[in-house]
Parts: C-alpha cells; sequence; structure tokens
C-alpha cells in the first residue's frame, strides 16, 4: 500500500472549478438563446411592418411588472449570497424564499399574460392566428417560443434555489462551502439577463 | 479524497457488478462504457453503411426501395455523425486518459461526466427509438434540411430530438475537459508541458462549448414547425430554409473538428512513442490547434455554395477554408519532421498513424477541390464529396481512433493482443477503405450524385469496386475487433510501458488504480516528448 496525496484530486472541493463551470455553461445558454436572436433579427428585418403591428397587442405594463419583479430577485439573491458570506444563514434562507417567490410571481404574470392571448385566438392553429398575416404569425411564434423557453429557464432556477434552500438548512452549503449558492446565483443573473433583452425586442421596439 | 490509495487493486477491481459500473464516477470506468457503446453503434452504424454498398452494386432496386434507401442512410449519418464519431475519441480516450495524462485522478466535475454519459445513453435510445415507433427513421439525410424535415411523415422529430440530447451530452463533456485542463494539471505542469492530445482536447472542447447550443436550438426550432405548423423554415408558409441551413451549419461544420482536432492529437501522441524523437514543433502543433478551431467557425458557408449566397461571401467563405489548410498542413508537415530521422519502430499503432497522414491528406486535399467556388458548382452533392468526407473522418479519425486503440489498449487492459494478427487486420483495413472510397472521388467527378438508390449504368464498375471494397473492410473490422478481444480476455501481461513512451499515463500500473498513480507521477524534464535522439 503506497501513500501519497495528489496535490489536485478531481475530488477535492474546489469552487473555483464549478464556478468555471457554470461560466462556461452560462455561455452556452447565451448562444441557445443567440440562435433564437438570429433568427428574431432575420425576420424582424423582413417583416418589420407586421412585427410592429402585433407588439401592439402585447401589453407594456405587464411586461414591466415582470421585469421590475426579475430585476429585484436578482439583488434578492446577490444579497443572499452576502449574507450566506457573512454567516447569517437565516437571513439568506429568507431571501431565497423571497426569490422564489418572485419566480413564481413572474410565473403567474406570464401565465395570465398568454391566457390573454390564447383567448382573443392568437395561438398556433387557432381560427384568429390562422387569419394573420405570416409576418404577425412569426412574429407571435417567436413570443411563445422565446419567451417560453425563458419561463422554462426560470423554472429550472427555482429549482435550484429551492435545493440551494435545501443545503443550508442541511448545513451543506456554507460559508466555507458557498458555490452552490454562487452558481445559483450566476444563473439566475443569466436567466434575468436574457429577459432584460426579450422585453425591449417584443415589447419596447417601436 | 485521496488520502490513502489502495494501489493494490486496478480499477476493475475494486468493485464489481453492473451497478458499480453504471453510476461510476470514476473517469476511466465511464470512458470505457463510452468505448463499449461507441463500438456497437459503430458496427450498427457500418452494417447500415454494408446494405447501401450492396444496394448500389447494380443499377435499379437491387435490396432495398428507394424510400428504405433514404432512411438507411440518414439513420447512418445520425449514427455514425452523433452516436460514434463525435463522441468516440474525446469521450472515450479524453475521459480515460485526459486526467491520467495531467497526473490527477479524474476530471474536475466527475458528476457532470456521469450526467453526460447518461445524456448519451438516453440520446442513442431516442435514436434507436425511431426505428420502432412512427413512421419508421427519418429519411432526410443527417442534415434534417427544411422543408423537406417539417414535411416528411417519418419520424423525423424524434431524430432531432436525439441530436439535441446527445449535443448535450457533448457540450457537458467538453466543459468538464476545459475545466479539467484549467484546474487540475499536475504542479509543474505548465500550459506547454502538457501532452499535444490536451491541447487538441482543450481546442476540440472550445468548439463543443460554442457550437453545440446552435443546432441544439434550431432542431428545436424543426421539434416546433413540426408540431405547430409554424413557417420558420418552410417558405411555404413564410418561412426561410436558407436560414436553417446557415444555422445548422454553424454548427455542423465547426462539428467537423470536434471530429477531426481530437484524432491530430492521438496522432501527436503516437508519431514521437514510435520514432523516438522529440515531436517536432510542440508549440506549432499546439497553436494549430487552437487555430483550427477558431478559423473553423468561420467556413460553415462553405456547404452552401450552390443555395443561394451572395458573390462576395462565396468568395470569403472560399478564402476562409482555404486558410484552415494552413493549421492542418503545419501539423502533417510535424508529424513528417518528428519521423524523420527517427528509430521507427512500425507496431500497430504507428502504422495507423501513417495511414491516418496518407488518408487525412486525400480528404483534406479534396477538400480544397471542394472549397474552389467554381469546381464546387460541379461537385456539389456527387459522390466526391461523400468520398471527401469518409476519407477525413474514417480514414482519418476513424484510423486516429483505431491506432488510439492500439496504442493504450495494454495501459487499459493491462494485456497486449497479437501484433501480428493486428498488423493483418490494419493492411485488410486500409486495402478495403481505399478500395471502399476512392472509387467514389472518381464517380464524383463522372458527375454520379450522392443520395440516390440508383445510378446510370455507366457508373456501375466503379461502383462494384467500391461494394467489394466494403466487404473487405468488413473483414479487416471483424479482424482487428476478434485480435483485441482476445487479447483483452487471454493476452500477455504488458507492463507498465510497453511502448517505451513517457508521457505520464506509462508511469502507473496497467491497468491504472482507481486513484490513477500508485507512486507520485513524475514529470519529465523538458515537456512530455523530450526523448534522448
Amino acid at each position: 500500500m503506497a501513500h501519497f496525496v495528489l496535490p489536485n484530486s478531481g475530488h477535492n472541493y474546489d469552487p473555483e472549478s464549478s464556478k468555471l463551470g457554470m461560466w462556461l455553461f452560462l455561455f452556452t445558454e447565451i448562444l441557445l438563446f443567440g440562435g433564437l436572436f438570429i433568427v428574431y433579427f432575420v425576420y424582424r428585418t423582413i417583416n418589420s411592418d407586421a412585427f410592429l403591428r402585433a407588439s401592439y397587442e402585447l401589453n407594456i405594463t405587464m411586461g414591466t411588472i415582470n421585469t421590475i419583479i426579475l430585476i429585484t430577485s436578482s439583488m434578492t439573491v446577490a444579497m443572499a449570497i452576502t449574507a450566506l458570506q457573512k454567516g447569517k444563514e437565516k437571513f439568506a434562507i429568507n431571501l431565497l424564499w423571497i426569490t422564489l417567490l418572485f419566480a413564481i410571481a413572474f410565473l403567474i404574470n406570464k401565465y395570465f399574460e398568454w391566457s390573454i392571448k390564447i383567448e382573443h385566438g392568437i395561438f398556433p392553429g387557432m381560427e384568429h392566428y390562422n387569419g394573420l398575416e405570416t409576418g404577425q404569425k412569426l412574429y407571435f411564434f417567436l413570443y411563445y417560443f422565446m419567451t417560453g423557453l425563458h419561463a422554462l429557464h426560470i423554472i429550472v432556477g427555482a429549482i435550484f434555489i429551492g435545493f440551494v434552500i435545501k443545503g443550508i438548512q442541511e448545513g451543506n452549503v456554507t460559508a466555507d462551502r458557498i458555490s452552490l449558492l454562487e452558481n445559483s446565483g450566476l444563473y439566475w443573473h443569466l436567466v434575468d439577463l436574457i429577459w432584460i433583452y426579450l422585453f425591449p425586442l417584443f415589447y419596447l421596439i417601436n | 479524497m485521496s488520502e490513502s490509495l489502495s494501489t493494490d487493486l486496478n480499477f476493475f477491481q475494486v468493485k464489481k457488478g453492473i451497478i458499480s459500473w453504471l453510476f461510476s464516477l470514476d473517469h476511466k470506468r465511464i470512458g470505457l462504457m463510452y468505448l463499449y457503446a461507441i463500438i456497437s453503434f459503430f458496427l450498427v452504424g457500418v452494417t447500415l453503411g454494408l446494405l447501401m454498398r450492396l444496394e448500389l452494386i447494380a443499377p435499379g432496386e437491387t435490396i432495398m426501395k428507394a424510400k428504405t434507401y433514404n432512411q438507411t442512410f440518414t439513420l447512418h449519418g445520425v449514427i455514425m455523425i452523433f452516436l460514434f464519431i463525435i463522441p468516440s475519441i474525446p469521450a472515450i480516450f479524453g475521459n480515460f486518459f485526459l486526467p491520467i495524462m495531467l497526473g490527477t485522478d479524474d476530471v474536475a466535475l466527475p458528476k457532470l461526466n456521469l450526467l453526460s454519459w447518461w445524456l448519451y445513453v438516453i440520446g442513442a435510445l431516442f435514436a434507436l427509438s425511431t426505428l420502432v415507433f412512427g413512421d419508421g427513421p427519418a429519411d432526410t439525410g443527417w442534415t434534417f434540411y427544411a422543408p423537406y424535415s417539417v414535411q416528411t411523415n417519418t419520424n423525423v422529430t424524434m431524430s432531432v430530438m436525439a441530436a439535441f440530447i446527445l449535443g448535450f451530452s457533448s457540450i457537458l463533456t467538453g466543459l468538464n475537459f476545459i475545466v479539467t485542463i484549467h484546474r487540475l494539471r499536475a504542479p509543474g505542469m505548465g500550459w506547454f508541458q502538457m501532452p499535444l492530445f490536451a491541447w487538441s482536447l482543450y481546442a476540440t472542447s472550445w468548439i463543443q462549448l460554442l457550437a453545440t447550443p446552435i443546432i441544439g436550438i434550431t432542431l428545436l426550432m424543426i421539434v416546433a414547425e413540426r408540431a405547430f405548423g409554424v413557417g420558420l423554415f418552410d417558405p411555404a408558409i413564410g418561412g426561410d430554409p436558407i436560414l436553417y441551413q446557415h444555422l445548422f451549419w454553424i454548427y455542423s461544420h465547426p462539428a467537423v473538428y470536434i471530429m477531426a482536432l481530437p484524432a491530430m492529437g492521438i496522432i501527436s501522441e503516437i508519431i514521437p512513442t514510435f520514432a523516438k524523437r522529440s515531436i517536432f514543433g510542440y508549440k506549432a502543433i499546439a497553436y494549430s490547434s487552437m487555430a483550427i478551431a477558431f478559423v473553423g467557425y468561420f467556413v460553415w458557408g462553405h456547404h452552401m455554395f450552390t443555395s443561394g449566397m451572395s458573390g462576395s461571401a462565396r468568395i470569403i467563405f472560399s478564402v476562409l477554408t482555404f486558410m484552415v489548410a494552413i493549421p492542418t498542413a503545419i501539423k502533417v508537415f510535424n508529424w513528417v519532421a518528428t519521423m524523420y530521422k527517427g528509430s521507427i519502430d512500425l507496431q500497430p499503432p504507428m502504422l495507423y498513424a501513417m495511414a491516418f497522414i496518407f488518408q487525412f491528406m486525400i480528404g483534406g486535399l479534396t477538400g480544397l477541390v471542394l472549397a474552389a467556388l467554381a469546381a464546387d458548382i460541379h461537385l456539389h452533392d456527387t459522390y466526391f464529396v461523400v468520398g471527401h468526407f469518409h476519407y477525413v473522418m474514417f480514414g482519418g479519425t476513424g484510423f486516429a481512433m483505431f491506432g488510439g486503440m492500439h496504442y493504450w489498449f495494454p495501459k487499459i487492459w493491462g494485456r497486449m493482443y497479437n501484433i501480428k494478427i493486428a498488423k493483418f487486420a490494419f493492411a485488410l483495413l486500409v486495402l478495403g477503405f481505399n478500395m471502399l472510397y476512392f472509387p467514389m472521388l472518381i464517380l464524383g467527378l463522372m458527375g454520379m450524385p450522392r443520395r440516390y438508390y440508383d445510378y446510370l449504368p455507366q457508373f456501375t464498375d466503379l461502383n462494384v469496386l467500391s461494394t467489394v471494397g466494403s466487404w473487405i473492410l468488413a473483414i479487416g473490422l471483424i479482424t482487428m475487433l476478434v485480435n483485441l478481444i482476445n487479447g483483452m480476455r487471454k493476452g500477455a501481461p504488458a507492463g507498465r510501458n510497453p511502448w517505451g513512451s513517457i508521457s505520464l499515463e506509462w508511469q502507473t500500473k496497467s491497468p491504472p488504480p482507481l486513484e490513477n498513480f500508485d507512486k507520485q507521477p513524475e514529470l519529465n524534464e523538458g515537456g512530455p516528448y523530450n526523448y534522448k535522439n
């Protein structure tokens, strides 16, 4: 039996590794949405009038509320990280719960936004939608596709935050082993950032 | 945790039972599971290829109908590209040897590595499920070009989802390797003391990471278009099929380098070992890997010279494509220069490496013919493309992978295969390979289009020659695999370092213990290839 220590073991706790991994993963997420942004850009250029007319259907107030919700939730996540770094575990957990509430509020708002449109018959396959001109169809489809994919990311991010809360309660995520929280925070900021681009592209440009 | 190492047992013996394999975090076990799965899919792909060649032995319908033929070549492409050649070298040898070559005990994110493996399994199940469910496998070609892919009744959705999931497996493997190379190099191993295989994996990983998401989202759009009938890509309902082609090739051209770069890495390991010489131009090879990865991003348009692009765009893409040849040629020069005045030992891995250089050069130079705008108008969608592609992918990457299998075999299993039979199998493979694919280059120049189950009678002779070549190739493959399996089970013990190499993986026992090393790995002074002559 030989005894020696590999200094660079892959099984050591290495926050730098997981953080680097997370950043790389965030690149791939940006590129994933990047493909959609290219498609959006191309069809917006081809059908600029139709995109504009279709965008009037969106409710800027609801979009703005969701933007504020997300930006605030990004702040609460960032605060949770600082709180845990200072050893205030209770406070960090509360802040994460608030983040989760914001996530749920965002999704509820989104649900109402979508259902109003679907009530008006604006969804692929519905009568009103089928009567629209091509550019408007594309606009609404991209709207559902991109905000839907984004909402999926909100759900995934929320699940991660749920795991972090559990981890803090069980003592697995602490000030010294904070990378799970930090990485969830990074992910959450990315989800926020993507919305910051989706919001003007669909709601504001005129 | 590696505080006390139980190095008496090797990694096969530490735990037993199928569960201890399926959920193992050990990079060596994960690498071997990939090996078994990937070789199995390779054999399925080979069988489909043999059936296609059999169909093409004579004009007209020989053994299958047109639609079946279309499905066969699509499934052949999907399996060979997504299940075999993209994961092959990184997932098998990268997983197994990258950590050992860096002098560490695992990849940086072992759990993520297991997740990659499971995503691969799920993706593979999706791909195979098209055989059983729905209206049969897709008949679109592996490129899933719109609008046909959104109109056909065959099971495109499942095939596309398979490619999507396999893409994520590939992304996570690449991510893991980048982090591993950044964080887990042995103390004292700087970037330029890394083995070149690690450099090639590093370049490959960046491509996997930065190109794959685009195909992921594009394929999801195909699924959405099929589900909701919205014209994202189908021109009849307002979409732009050229946009699909752009998005597809933005990934799929860099993916060619995902396939080729790790192969070049293996060659850079084999040649110094068997020439017993320091590699010529270490930095040039390392940088050229990164250069290929970088320039490889900007050449995707050369797949679309005939599908509607502005003249200036075509010229730019053509010039960029020619530029990729420069770093590739640098590598070839360096390998040849390494062999020059070396004491070359013609063991099977070296033979495969030399066949790689020869065949890869034919593949590369025919690529330049296709990159020339005027020539491409004539050759686009002919058998010339099929021949070119298989020379690069099979004659290049496939042979490099076989070379890697023969090179690292004694390390993985601690036993040696029969060298004579290995050389015999190699001879069959080279003969069969060139007989199978060289006629395709000529057929393409004569104007035979690809992707048809039928052809004009004047193409018959060369097609017969090609089909006979496919049989020789198949016999060679069987000989090689039987020889390896026999060596695995009852070959003579190989010892730590049968080839006399000086890179780190040869310092440990064969097979390695769970923690990879039974004594502190010692870095060779003057880099991983500092042989004494």
